[in-house]
């Protein structure tokens, strides 16, 4: 009777063990951001964050899956539970620190810089446009140029391209590509600005026994140079490193 | 998909083409025809259902139905479509959950809402955390499904409310001569008659229908003109295998055949309905046929 009971005690136990082992942590970007995060032809999530992310959940020993949602209903999704984690090339700044948390950043400070058709453009009173929701977005609302909006970062760019706006404000990482092959219709112009805290993953707040988890796998990527490897490999020699 | 395919920058255009076309992004993007077709065929019933609950209800007898009637059209014909799209699937889901986790997670000790969190017991999530992506895609369309079902159906009630009363006075008051209860002259006078004092509305609602489907994004389904903005924009050499300029313009052109393809086909069905519907009844349409006839 005795061993009957610590079987199923042993059993119940175990089965509890293997039911939290099997969570799967659900994975939440944009993928409309390379090189952080796009979608390559096969459809699937690719980039500097697909390669991070998978590295850290081998470290953190998670099993994890990709989502793509909206980037305006990023944060909504994440604290009703949709997803666990945001991984989208997320500036950590005290606004949004107010509704969720941040690992430590896995991506230095990095400048954001403004690209527009010809260099003789004065940014403070251009038409300029960035994407909603963005720390960019706040930035030229406060600089006094008159700030476009819109829902994706295509978009910004191609509204410059097109006329509608004199520049663009984003992550210089993201533009510097598309600079580069735009074969010198678009250029930087302007004085690059250092803008939040560099870019963490997004967890709920309740959450802290996750956070721990990723924090830790940064760490451990930070401490032996993978992390760097990784941020050069997609962002290019220049890239700040940590 | 094709063998030649593998190293597209040395294709000349014509291959080229089949191969950038049948990317898996490509595949999605078709895929995503059928999703928007299945979206219209699952809701358009389900709303016309609600709103046929909706408008009886609000015609009832009884108060309280006729009251829940009334305020469900008047709330949710109120309310902006995105707001209530935002709001009701986020409230459906935790819902949901929360039932659920009273169900199976009786011992659970903290709290649901902590601060911003909803935080429910792993068991107890709608689907489940770790159910394979293609159970999350389709609980998240099933979830959209009903949303549309619910504002379109609240437009949909208002329409057939109309259309109940259309129904001439005498013909309800020649059932009653009759002797029919109020049940029989519902659906024995009413319902048959109402139809076709429905349809020019109902058909708008349709076509409306038809062209919100891009709402569905903003639910987590991805539909034709996510892609189509997502396959248009702008490729640079290092990321895809297939770069290209700002082709959006001609993805939304094969989107605009598209619907409008789809609208004119609606247009032809939905007259032939309305001509079946028209059929003897006391109606200038009615009369029209039955001289042309004669």
């Amino acid at each position: 009777m005795k061993t009957l009971i610590l079987t199923t005690a042993a059993l119940a136990l175990s089965a509890g063990l293997a039911l939290a082992q099997s969570q799967t942590i659900r994975m939440g970007t944009e993928g409309a951001y390379p090189p952080y995060n796009f979608l390559n032809d096969k459809g699937e999530v690719d980039g500097f964050e697909r390669e991070l992310g998978d590295e850290l959940c081998k470290r953190a020993e998670l099993t994890c899956e990709w989502v793509t949602t909206d980037w305006d209903g990023i944060i909504p999704n994440l604290v009703s539970g949709n997803y666990d984690t945001i991984i989208a090339g997320m500036s950590i700044t005290a606004e949004r620190d107010e509704v969720i948390d941040f690992t430590q950043n896995y991506i230095p400070p990095a400048a954001s810089a403004y690209v527009g058709l010809s260099a003789d453009i004065d940014v403070k009173t251009a038409v300029v446009s960035a994407q909603a929701s963005t720390i960019q977005a706040g930035h030229v609302a406060e600089s006094g140029a008159s700030l476009l909006e819109f829902a994706t970062p295509e978009e910004t760019v191609a509204s410059v391209r097109n006329g509608e706006a004199d520049a663009v404000f984003a992550d210089k990482d993201y533009l510097i590509p598309i600079v580069e092959e735009s074969g010198g219709e678009l250029m930087f112009v302007g004085e690059d600005v250092q803008l939040g805290g560099g870019v963490g993953m997004g967890l709920r707040e309740s959450d802290t026994e996750l956070r721990d988890k990723f924090d830790a796998a940064i760490q451990s990527m930070k401490d032996d140079g993978t992390l760097n490897t990784l941020i050069t490999k997609w962002f290019g020699e220049q890239a700040d490193t940590f | 998909m094709f063998s030649f395919c593998t190293d597209p920058a040395t294709l000349s255009d014509l291959p080229w083409m089949a191969c950038y076309l049948t990317t898996g992004k490509h595949l999605n993007f078709y895929w995503a025809f059928g999703t928007v077709l299945l979206l219209l065929a699952i809701t358009a019933p389900a709303a016309l259902a609600f709103g046929f609950a909706g408008a009886s209800a609000a015609r009832s007898r009884f108060a309280p139905l006729s009251l829940f009637g009334k305020t469900y059209i008047a709330i949710v014909r109120g309310v902006p479509d995105i707001a209530f799209f935002l709001f009701f699937v986020i409230a459906l889901d935790q819902g949901l959950e929360f039932l659920k986790h009273q169900w199976v997670c009786p011992d659970w000790d903290q709290p649901i809402r902590q601060g911003n969190d909803f935080i429910v017991c792993q068991a107890a999530k709608v689907p489940l955390g770790n159910s394979p992506q293609w159970v999350h895609k389709t609980y998240s369309f099933f979830v959209a499904a009903f949303t549309f079902a619910i504002v379109f159906g609240a437009f949909a009630a208002n329409v057939i409310y109309g259309a109940m009363r259309a129904v001439p006075r005498t013909q309800l008051e020649t059932a009653e001569a009759y002797g029919m209860t109020h049940r029989q002259t519902f659906w024995r006078i009413v319902v048959p008659q109402m139809w076709v004092y429905a349809l020019p509305g109902l058909s708008n609602l349709w076509m409306v229908l038809i062209k919100s489907t891009p709402l569905l994004f903003l639910l987590g389904v991805e539909d034709i003109v996510y892609w189509a903005r997502e396959l248009g924009g702008s490729k640079t050499p290092r990321f895809t295998d297939y770069p290209h300029g700002d082709w959006r313009m001609w993805y939304f052109l094969v989107l605009l055949v598209f619907y409008l393809a789809f609208t004119r086909v609606s247009e032809v069905v939905l007259d032939r309905i309305m001509a079946r519907l028209t059929l003897g009844q006391a109606t200038t349409g009615g009369d029209a046929q039955r001289k042309a006839v004669t």
